[in-house]
């Protein structure tokens, strides 16, 4: 059960944390491998405090998952202190484990050979969980997430969905104060992150879990979080709102709109041309604007065959953001 | 406080590896096949010395019966020791497909988790034959209560000493998997030196495997004892009670070698 | 010349595993030495055992240690790919492509026997040379059989690892057919004990079964115990094992390919 620590502090803290990794490159000219020191996190400082919902989003190779390895302790800082719940990672590895989950999306935690109920039970004798409330949490979370007819399949013969739910059941059943979700909805057709998400929604307004959340997917960030935290090349470049990181990263909508003829670049108040190809061109606009006048001024003054709208890439919005020296 | 942690993890060994055999109770065929299979393997060695035995009368002036108790007690330990470590020499493999860093995200210690990892009965295989074997000789020793208890003792330390070697040797994973057949010579080699008489090394290996891989104090010592023979390499006679010592000095050297290890590996990453 | 580049590969993908091949002359050194003693004691009590003496018993030794990883007597070597390519059911593309399948493992694995005999085979030789003062081959046209014994043992077992790669097709896993046939080959490959002391009919059967092939025949060929008609006997009876076993595995992979047809793999 979480313990009752004072409301002030944090539930995560981490300050000026450092992680640099002696890597080995090739370099030009001389024939063995140069040592170098690569800075994969620094200066980086941030707090969560419990029952919020933080979405960690970067570019790949920025520091999200180094910074989520030395929050869970399997790797020690090089510089600055990290504490969640008051511990050490590092130091208090073990005590530290039985009150954090932990979901990675691209490998599973489960046992790949053994069916899946074997898993759960192997968790409830590792996390000690006692019985009564390992059987309340996992008939609940069996339900909820419709995972009843696959309890006696080995995982290994689970779609990917299932083992996604089967992950995420594992690391709820000895009821964690954070959960760290790593690309939970890859792979997973619209249907199941939809569902996903909403259990995820209802998790945290009921057990105030605090839910760290590293993904690619904006549209993960924008059902689930409230903050986002934005890293990039090992530092946190925003740290603020949603829609916040729309506004100050200038993230800007594409309407591509395919004329019957090919036309001059198409003038209308609020978008500016970024391409065109035939008949095709990419208007930009602000993405806190509505795209409606912009569509209706199309319209109004050329021939429109087909319009689509474009949501900005978390890439572009990060990139912005850096460029402009957030 | 610290002796009922120790006795918490052999409980959470003991809960995993239970599940472990219960799952492979599943295809009870496949179970009995890999055992029997495992027993025949691990018996050859057994036969490869009876092979050798029809040429001749004494193995350095040992006996098939002597040589048989040598092979039995050293076979016994290292399968007592091989169901424990379980996957333990696999630790290259954990690191490289990220599921070292998951264990890592567990509340119970890391080597607790790697050696009842998969954990397997097959490996029972060995130890019938082994304690065929190994009954077989008993028969032809002169017991003592003295001398039951120096076997029960042998047996146990036997354990500990090659428990103590894998894991400490496999810890060479934590810091390179290029190299890992290094550790083989060390392991596999320390095993297979206990199956032969030790006197027929040169007094300096010999030296060797007492102070430094102490793979001597798995069988040779106590046997020496157990046959009542006077120690043809001229070793004091203490050595042959030292066994327990033994093991649990290479116990503790492989348990510091490991937490060096896991404490390297969290600090460089993967 | 397409063979050749597959085993030129195949050569050079090996080449790369430096430490990898250091730590296991290491290792064959260490197995060597004690083995080395062991058979020492063996001679000592009977010194003519198997009509062998001590010099050969310890040059057998180090010959076997030498020829362990060149012909990948525990298994594993380029057909280990094979399995794998089975179990992820990408074998299908190579069942369509023109060069055979058989060829090229076959070229593949020869280029790695190639790598492993120039540094784990000739590094305990040497080691066995200097520490143990192991016997040479008596003269030129010995070694020059022993060459063409050593390629045909790679070839016996390159047919003999094939096979159990194969099962693959049927079992989805070659683990445990590889680990038993593994100690099969060590067992009748001499590997352990020379075959030469294996008494009454376990003799005969292990000197009539292809593992004789592995590493007793090449030795005894080494060791100057074949000479003139018998050497091409010893040369012959490889030579059969190798055909037969490489006709068993074409066999195998028509069949196999029948498999994959019609269940799609």
């Amino acid at each position: 059960m979480p313990s009752h620590h004072s409301t002030e502090q944090p539930l995560i803290q981490v300050r000026d944390l450092q992680r640099t990794f002696d890597v080995r490159r090739r370099v030009e000219g001389r024939r063995r491998r140069v040592r170098e020191e690569v800075l994969a996190v620094h200066d980086l400082t941030f707090s969560v405090e419990a029952g919020e919902m933080v979405g960690y989003i970067g570019p790949n190779g920025a520091g999200k998952s180094t910074t989520v390895k030395m929050l869970t302790g399997i790797l020690v800082p090089t510089g600055g202190e990290v504490r969640v719940v008051g511990l050490d990672p590092s130091r208090n590895r073990v005590e530290l484990a039985r009150r954090i989950g932990v979901v990675f999306g691209q490998r599973s935690t489960l046992w790949w050979d053994l069916p899946l109920i074997d898993s759960f039970e192997l968790l409830q004798k590792m996390y000690r969980i006692p019985p009564a409330r390992y059987r309340q949490n996992l008939d609940r979370f069996v339900e909820i997430l419709d995972l009843g007819k696959q309890l006696d399949t080995p995982v290994r013969q689970l779609s990917l969905g299932q083992r996604m739910r089967g992950d995420i059941t594992a690391a709820l059943l000895h009821d964690p104060e954070v959960l760290y979700l790593d690309e939970p909805t890859i792979g997973l057709d619209v249907v199941s992150k939809g569902r996903l998400r909403e259990f995820l929604r209802s998790l945290n307004s009921e057990r105030n879990t605090t839910l760290m959340l590293t993904t690619h997917d904006l549209q993960d960030i924008e059902a689930l979080c409230e903050r986002v935290i934005v890293i990039d090349h090992g530092t946190s470049v925003y740290d603020g709102s949603l829609a916040g990181l729309h506004a100050q990263g200038g993230s800007r909508r594409t309407l591509v709109v395919d004329l019957v003829d090919e036309a001059p670049p198409i003038d209308v108040p609020g978008a500016e041309v970024r391409k065109v190809e035939g008949p095709r061109q990419w208007l930009s606009f602000p993405s806190d604007a509505s795209a409606a006048p912009i569509v209706a001024a199309v319209a109004a003054a050329y021939d429109v065959a087909d319009l689509s709208i474009q949501e900005p890439d978390i890439e572009d919005v990060i990139r912005d953001l850096y460029a402009r020296g957030a | 406080m610290a002796e009922a942690v120790r006795a918490q993890h052999l409980r959470t060994y003991g809960q995993i590896a239970w599940l472990w055999i219960r799952a492979a109770w599943q295809y009870p065929t496949s179970f009995v096949l890999l055992a029997v299979g495992n027993g025949l393997i691990t018996g050859l060695d057994f036969v490869g010395l009876w092979i050798m035995f029809a040429h001749l009368d004494n193995l350095a002036g040992f006996s098939l019966h002597e040589v048989a108790l040598l092979y039995g007690s050293a076979s016994l330990a290292l399968g007592i020791a091989d169901t424990a470590i379980g996957s333990v020499e696999r630790i290259g493999t954990y690191i490289r497909t990220g599921r070292l860093d998951q264990m890592l995200t567990k509340p119970v210690p890391l080597l607790v988790q790697v050696c009842a990892d998969q954990f397997t009965l097959r490996r029972l295989g060995r130890l019938t034959q082994a304690s065929i074997v190994f009954g077989w000789a008993c028969t032809y020793v002169d017991w003592t209560p003295l001398k039951l208890v120096v076997a029960v003792s042998m047996l146990v330390s036997g354990g500990l000493v090659f428990f103590g070697l894998f894991v400490g040797f496999s810890c060479v994973q934590f810091w390179t998997q290029d190299a890992t057949e290094f550790a083989n010579a060390f392991t596999y080699g320390g095993a297979t030196i206990t199956q032969y008489p030790l006197n027929i090394f040169p007094r300096e290996l010999l030296v060797g495997l007492t102070f430094v891989i102490p793979v001597a104090f798995v069988n040779w010592y106590p046997c020496l004892y157990l046959l009542g023979r006077s120690d043809p390499t001229g070793m004091p006679d203490a050595l042959r009670f030292a066994s327990p010592l033994a093991g649990l000095v290479t116990m503790a050297a492989a348990l510091i070698v490991w937490r060096s290890g896991v404490r390297h590996y969290t600090s460089t990453g993967s | 010349m397409l063979h050749v580049a597959i085993a030129t590969r195949a050569f050079r993908r090996y080449s790369t595993y430096r430490a990898a091949t250091l730590a296991g002359i290491f290792t064959n050194s260490v197995f060597g030495i004690i083995y080395s003693y062991a058979y020492l004691a063996v001679w000592d009590a009977n010194p003519t055992a198997g009509g062998y003496d001590a010099q050969d018993a310890v040059t057998y030794v180090w010959l076997g240690q030498a020829l362990l990883m060149t012909i990948a007597l525990w298994g594993g070597g380029t057909t280990d790919d094979l399995a794998e390519r089975i179990r992820t059911g990408d074998v299908a593309i190579d069942l369509y492509r023109p060069v055979g399948i058989i060829g090229w493992y076959l070229a593949s694995d020869l280029g790695r026997a190639a790598y492993h005999l120039l540094t784990r085979g000739f590094g305990p030789t040497l080691i066995g040379l200097v520490i143990f003062h192991i016997s040479l081959p008596p003269s030129f046209s010995t070694a020059g059989a022993f060459a063409v014994s050593l390629v045909l043992a790679g070839v016996v077992s390159f047919a003999i690892r094939f096979l159990v790669a194969s099962t693959a097709f049927w079992l989805l896993d070659q683990s445990g057919v590889k680990v038993m046939s593994g100690a099969f080959a060590i067992f009748f490959s001499g590997m352990m004990l020379p075959l030469v002391l294996f008494p009454g009919w376990l003799g005969t059967v292990a000197n009539a079964l292809p593992w004789a092939s592995y590493v007793q025949v090449p030795a005894d060929i080494w060791l100057g115990k074949h000479t003139g008609v018998d050497l091409v006997a010893a040369l012959g009876f490889q030579l059969v094992w190798a055909a037969v076993l490489l006709t068993a595995c074409q066999g195998v992979l028509r069949l196999a390919t029948r498999k994959v047809v019609v269940q799609g793999g």
